[in-house]
């Protein structure tokens, strides 16, 4: 068999609530490499809660989510000791948030936010971690000159944008995005759009991608996954998703979208 | 003298919306298509407005789910079935097989015209990528100063034109062109006629929806007339 043709993440019958709520209802996905799928729904959907889990960050209920390593060899995510998913947070995964803040530590300077990744896969040679830094900050369009700035000094784009460089910085094979244009300006926002899409392109990266703007999917993600109350109410490839409807909470999304 | 290769085939392809929003309503689009193209080939969709041209050239690009039948595509020697392939095959056959023209221009915002028909080249190193996107888009008569401008600001026919360097660049051996010259002025409709023409010689099989009788009459070899499903049935 292809190696391609085995999927990453797999994630079977996740099942997952909050009280009476129903966050989860029966997921299944699959992320096959270097492809990027879009989770969409409104606030609520279960969306978030969705990435929580395949991230490892979150128990379901009921259900299981594997991932393939590099030597194929399958993981059990939610059975996995605590330490060895952080190591795949720290080396194979990478997550972005949709506040920056979350992922970056405010008192280190930019980049000491992105060395620190690489120091901890360990990394130890000081002038191989700052040339990547500043390579990393030039990828991601940040000036060389701010490498050694704290991040409170950036705007809003920029931090976004530091995020982006710590978490590609080792390279990962699979990244997490939590609306990760979400807050931003919209002109911020198109540049980010663009950087995000040719960075996992080249890089070959998979990703799943949160996100409650149909816009935001339409131009990053291959396939596109629609959840309403917990359930994946639709699936396929983004384009027929978006422009072929067919479940009714699909047709209702794709048709409240304000036309600029 | 033996026929060139059949590239693309439905049989029995059906089509139908249900609008969820209008109480459910159905409106049934397509019955029963059966259509072939062979390489080299030029088939013109005819038919009165809504009887459903476009959603067929939607289908055929797998935008559009078809509810019954197949779309066999001639893919890395063997043939797609379209309705029936996973998603990310039918993207994998979008890349390397299928091209297609929409009307529409729908891109990353703040990216440039070169960019955007640079990133659709196949096979080519980002440089030579660039070169061939520069030599296309002057071809198509837009001039150097707009190719690092973002097409946002365009007029349509400039627009139409992007979209149609990003459509030819690749060279795909089967082209779906959606009213590739419908904002466009004779002479630079004369040079899609010259493109799509060199894309036939070249063994590309093309199925597209052609209001222009002139255009039409200039690189059609048949005509697939799709009758409207209420007079069908």
């Amino acid at each position: 068999m292809n190696l391609d043709d085995a999927p990453l993440l797999t994630a079977r019958g996740l099942n997952l609530s909050f009280g009476a709520i129903p966050a989860l209802v029966d997921v299944d996905a699959d992320l096959w490499p270097g492809e990027m799928l879009a989770i969409v729904g409104e606030s609520g959907s279960g969306k978030t809660t969705l990435l929580n889990v395949l991230s490892g960050k979150l128990a379901p209920r009921s259900g299981q989510v594997w991932y393939r390593d590099p030597d194929c060899i399958q993981h059990d995510v939610h059975a996995m000791p605590q330490p060895a998913l952080r190591a795949l947070h720290r080396s194979d995964w990478g997550f972005v948030h949709q506040n920056p803040r979350e992922n970056l530590r405010m008192a280190v300077s930019a980049g000491g936010n992105v060395g620190e990744r690489l120091m901890a896969q360990g990394r130890r040679h000081y002038g191989d971690i700052r040339t990547a830094a500043i390579d990393w900050l030039g990828q991601v369009e940040i000036d060389a000159d701010r490498i050694d700035d704290l991040p409170r000094t950036f705007s809003g784009g920029m931090l976004q944008r530091l995020q982006i460089a710590r978490t590609l910085v080792t390279h990962p094979r699979l990244v997490f995005m939590d609306e990760p244009t979400g807050g931003l300006d919209v002109s911020v926002q198109a540049r980010l759009l663009d950087l995000i899409r040719s960075l996992v392109r080249r890089l070959g990266i998979a990703a799943v991608l949160v996100t409650h703007d149909l816009a935001v999917a339409r131009l990053l993600a291959d396939r596109t996954m629609v959840m309403q109350r917990g359930e994946v109410v639709e699936a396929g490839l983004t384009d027929q998703v978006l422009d072929d409807p067919r479940h009714p909470y699909t047709q209702l999304l794709v048709s409240s979208v304000l036309q600029a | 003298m033996i026929a060139p290769p059949v590239m693309l085939r439905t049989e029995g392809l059906a089509k139908r919306f249900t609008l969820h929003l209008q109480g459910g309503l159905q409106l049934n689009v397509l019955n029963n298509v059966d259509l072939e193209v062979r390489a080299g080939e030029c088939i013109a969709l005819a038919g009165p407005s809504g009887a459903g041209k476009s959603t067929l050239l939607r289908s055929l690009y797998g935008n559009y789910r078809a509810d019954a039948g197949r779309i066999l595509v001639r893919h890395n020697g063997g043939f797609v079935d379209i309705v029936s392939a996973l998603p990310r095959h039918v993207v994998a056959v979008r890349e390397e097989t299928l091209g297609y023209v929409s009307q529409f221009l729908r891109v990353v915002p703040r990216v440039s015209a070169l960019d955007i028909v640079a990133d659709a080249a196949r096979g080519l190193a980002p440089d030579a990528a660039r070169a061939a996107a520069a030599a296309l888009l002057h071809r198509l008569n837009i001039p150097a100063s707009l190719h690092i401008l973002p097409p946002a600001t365009f007029s349509g026919g400039e627009q139409q034109r992007i979209n149609l360097a990003r459509g030819f660049i690749g060279g795909h051996p089967i082209l779906l062109l959606d009213e590739p010259t419908a904002s466009l002025d004779t002479a630079n409709r004369d040079v899609v006629i010259a493109m799509i023409r060199e894309a036939k010689a070249g063994g590309a099989a093309i199925v597209g929806i052609f209001h222009d009788a002139f255009v039409r009459d200039a690189i059609a070899d048949r005509l697939y007339q799709i009758a409207p499903y209420q007079q069908a049935a």
